[in-house]
């Protein structure tokens, strides 16, 4: 009993001497810390050219990490293990990460190309007057599917989907709220609903769907239907407007019941090191120029107006990715639920899978 | 004098079990008793005794018993072939060297391989049986899976088999066993402990696998494995995934102790 009460106190002495060296460590790389960047970024989220770019006008050393849900990289930068000095977040993460004060407000002196941005985007409820974030992209969720593939069949709502012609045809993207969302909004309740039996009804609903799909992924979505694998997927719409342009059969629609109108906005997490640099690559991004080429390399649409001028018009006229402000009337902003309902959103997700077959 | 310079040299490794085994076990029993907010609650073993977490744990369990099964029909020929052969080193380094290559990379090889317009349907068309739905179906997965781990039941198999004694197959042979009658009577029961360690090396991580389940099988196939990663990651319930582990974590010490070297068998051997 002595030693093992001896074993238990050395590890806990020497977890304390390793707690202390990596603070050591941490602070003294504050000091070359100048040198590099470490941006925390959804996968294939920003054109590599400009990376490039930045790298050589400002001599900052850039590092990319990349996370696939706001969940994901919630969890990783509350950790703290890693100094990440710029991240990506969602609006509703964005919420909870200002509540859990994970986040350093931004100086808005050091972003002057901030004008560029259209004011629709600015001072929205879960930031407001933007003290912490900048918006980086805008988007929806939505329907992509093979015109070939599907048909004389048209896809206008979430309804369509349940049709029985479309047995194992559709390919759900692997996230909570934006499958917890469309079932929602398949019954015409908003998909913030905290009321328990909507989000019952809205998980029975999506039971039903069951034999239409096929499967749920990640990334992958994109090279599914890319390649004709699956006819129908539920995507975002940037996913959607990347494999439309390599694959001309393919169309998105927004759904007409309503559906999520999300933006992704960059933060600097209290994990930064590099405050400075961070704010530099920020404004950066908000150069209208640096700006139209990230949009037309990833795919989603840009907050920045000067940019969205520089678009060719192909891009900017489309209302697929720049909907109408009617449409955008239906869409919603996902809200923070707070943990216990976000619990109850996912565990409802996970049961929904687990029945899946 | 002596015990105590034993006692040091032992520190280095009883130091790194209690910090990196002991400790992580301590923290998973930890948080399976936390609910959102780290109260403590018994809510979450509550949670895993309902039809959807039993329902899970029950296809696992099958899912890992049939890659097993097929891994040993599989790597028990293959072993055997392998032992038969001149070169045994060199064929069997060919078999291992599949498996230096990154999970992930072979999981995403088979994506293609698999897909409508893969290798595989384009040879279905030719054979005239018409392209089929590969991909995420259970099969596939139980086959990408049962490829993964192939050589982790042969090498234990082979090594049993390598140090098998040949005068005693020859002694069945000339005792007039028929070649069956010595595989069923001498060689499988000699070599069981081998199967035993390769079963316990492909049962157990195969509950717990969750790569393969969505890519492979698009989440069609959700196992113990996928549920954990899903509560750590995605619904940020510690508690649940905690609870999930700890279950995880008993049913391998029992899978462990059913198929240790202390079971029967060796009893009986003795």
């Amino acid at each position: 009993m002595k030693q093992l009460i001896r074993t238990f106190l050395i590890v806990l002495a020497v977890a304390f001497i390793f707690i202390f060296i990596v603070a050591r460590l941490n602070a003294s790389q504050g000091l070359s810390g100048g040198n590099t960047l470490t941006i925390y970024n959804w996968g294939d989220y920003s054109d590599p050219d400009l990376i490039d770019q930045f790298e050589e006008e400002t001599g900052i050393r850039v590092i990319y990490e990349t996370f696939d849900s706001n969940e994901a990289m919630l969890t990783k930068i509350q950790q703290g293990g890693t100094t990440y000095d710029l991240a990506v977040p969602s609006e509703y993460a964005i919420s909870k990460m200002k509540e859990e004060e994970l986040l350093i407000p931004l100086d808005h002196e050091l972003l002057p190309n901030r004008q560029y941005l259209n004011p629709r985007f600015l001072n929205l409820s879960f930031d407001p007057d933007n003290a912490y974030s900048i918006p980086y992209f805008w988007g929806t969720v939505g329907i992509v599917y093979n015109k070939e593939m599907v048909g004389d069949k048209t896809i206008t709502s979430w309804n369509d989907l349940w049709d029985e012609e479309f047995r194992n045809d559709i390919l759900l993207v692997d996230g909570a709220r934006e499958i917890m969302g469309m079932g929602l909004n398949s019954l015409y309740y908003s998909l913030n609903s905290t009321n328990e039996s909507e989000l019952q009804q809205a998980k029975e609903k999506l039971h039903t769907l069951s034999p239409n799909i096929k499967a749920i992924v990640g990334d992958e979505v994109k090279m599914l239907i890319g390649n004709g694998e699956a006819p129908i997927g539920v995507v975002w719409s940037g996913m959607a407007a990347e494999i439309m342009y390599e694959n001309e059969d393919l169309d998105y629609v927004v759904p007409e019941e309503g559906s999520n109108l999300w933006f992704d906005n960059m933060v600097i997490p209290k994990t930064a090191d590099n405050i400075e640099g961070a704010h530099q690559f920020i404004n950066f991004m908000l150069d209208p120029e640096n700006s139209a080429q990230n949009a037309e390399y990833v795919g989603y649409s840009t907050p920045n107006e000067k940019a969205l001028e520089l678009l060719p018009e192909d891009i900017s006229g489309d209302e697929r990715f720049y909907p109408s402000p009617e449409l955008t009337e239906k869409l919603e902003v996902y809200d923070n639920l707070g943990k216990e309902v976000l619990a109850y959103y996912n565990d409802l997700f996970l049961e929904f899978k687990i029945e899946l077959r | 004098m002596q015990t105590k310079s034993r006692n040091f040299y032992l520190f280095p490794y009883t130091f790194w079990i209690a910090l990196f085994v002991l400790a992580p076990l301590g923290l998973v029993l930890f948080y399976s008793f936390t609910d959102l907010n780290g109260e403590f609650t018994l809510g979450n073993y509550g949670a895993f005794f309902t039809s959807t977490y039993l329902q899970l744990t029950l296809s696992s369990f099958w899912y890992a018993f049939l890659i097993a099964i097929f891994s040993l029909l599989v790597a028990y020929p293959t072993a055997l072939l392998l032992t038969k052969t001149k070169h045994k080193q060199l064929w069997l380094l060919l078999i291992i060297v599949p498996s230096w290559i990154n999970l992930l990379l072979k999981v995403y090889a088979f994506l293609g391989i698999f897909g409508t317009y893969g290798p595989v349907n384009a040879l279905l068309e030719v054979a005239g049986i018409g392209p089929q739905q590969l991909l995420f179906t259970d099969f596939s997965f139980v086959l990408v899976s049962v490829y993964i781990f192939i050589p982790f039941m042969i090498l234990p198999i082979f090594n049993a088999l390598d140090k098998l004694n040949p005068s005693i197959v020859d002694a069945s042979r000339d005792l007039g066993a028929s070649s069956w009658t010595t595989f069923r009577h001498v060689i499988f029961p000699l070599t069981i402990d081998g199967v035993r360690a390769g079963c316990q090396l492909v049962f157990i991580p195969s509950l717990s696998l969750f790569m393969i389940t969505r890519l492979i099988a698009g989440n069609q196939v959700t196992t113990l494995g996928t549920a954990i990663e899903q509560h750590f990651l995605v619904t940020q319930n510690w508690g649940m995934g905690a609870t999930i582990a700890v279950f995880l974590i008993i049913a391998m010490v029992i899978i462990m102790f059913l198929t240790g070297k202390r079971g029967m068998t060796n009893g009986k051997k003795a």
